[in-house]
């Protein structure tokens, strides 16, 4: 059951995503292209979801656990504004607007079978876990001397 | 005039999605740190990432077969998709979310944090796509 709802969502995202046009990489840069011949679907869209999921979430917060945990996992608290937010935010904004993909309709494109999408979530994949190499590599450290001092 | 029927359905639709990822497992439907968490975590923990993951891929293949012309392909050579993909996934981390996390999920709580997010990756986006058709489009 757990499980099957899990799937749920991600099929109901997709479908979403499908429904509102957001798997047309066309569309997406239709919508960055605002000195061209600009496409606002996509201020639509996230003005359908971020209405959908402000009240959703009201809702469901009212609730003292969800149906397959123990607690929510509210987002990681951080100072408000960072360089990473920004550095981060600004690199990927760089990635989307080339292609016109983002996480969630790229997935959806490598289930279609678009080469494309192959090559993009590969790419991400290890675009993720060069991320992470720094705390990996910080962490390893903190290890080694940890064992040094015995 | 643009359909905005569609468009606004299917963001309800996301909603809908990302309110019952929260409802079901208290979680965040936040597609970047989705990806990551399921490499990472305990798989007791990340079983939920797995099938969600699962149930968006397999809805793509579903499409590919039976409504092919909803999933459209980048403009790109590969190897500036490869570029691409390297950009997203990174900052995207870095970021600690992206238009799922930040645009939807952030902005629905009204997070100072995602708005900034979404402004600045939507700023850096226009002004790629501006660069690329300058540039004569790319190749």
């Amino acid at each position: 059951m757990n499980a099957i709802v899990a799937a749920l969502a991600g099929i109901l995202f997709a479908l979403g995503l499908a429904l509102s046009g957001m798997t047309q990489p066309k569309a997406v840069i239709g919508f960055l292209d605002f000195f061209g011949d600009w496409n606002p679907s996509l201020a639509f869209v996230m003005v359908g979801a971020i209405g959908a999921y402000a009240l959703g979430r009201r809702l469901v917060l009212r609730r003292a656990a969800p149906l397959f945990d123990t607690v929510f996992h509210p987002p990681a608290s951080a100072p408000i504004f960072t360089t990473r937010l920004i550095a981060g935010s600004a690199i990927f904004g760089i990635g989307w607007g080339l292609v016109g993909y983002c996480p969630g309709p790229s997935l959806v494109a490598f289930g279609s079978g678009a080469p494309a999408a192959f090559v993009f979530v590969g790419a991400l994949v290890v675009g993720t876990f060069i991320e992470r190499v720094p705390a990996i590599i910080e962490r390893r450290a903190a290890r080694a001397v940890a064992v040094a001092d015995g | 005039m643009t359909n905005i029927a569609n468009p606004l359905l299917g963001g309800l639709l996301i909603g809908a999605s990302a309110t019952l990822l929260l409802l079901s497992h208290g979680r965040i439907a936040g597609i970047s740190g989705i990806i990551a968490g399921a490499f990472r975590e305990p798989l007791a923990g990340r079983a939920f990432r797995l099938w969600f993951l699962a149930g968006l891929i397999g809805t793509g293949v579903v499409l590919g077969l039976v409504r092919p012309d909803a999933v459209g392909a980048p403009d790109l050579a590969l190897a500036g998709v490869g570029v691409a993909g390297l950009l997203v996934g990174f900052g995207t981390r870095l970021a600690n979310g992206c238009t799922s996390g930040h645009g939807v999920c952030g902005n629905a709580r009204l997070s100072p944090r995602s708005l900034v997010a979404t402004l600045t990756f939507i700023a850096t986006g226009a002004a790629t796509v501006l660069v690329v058709r300058l540039a004569g489009g790319a190749a």
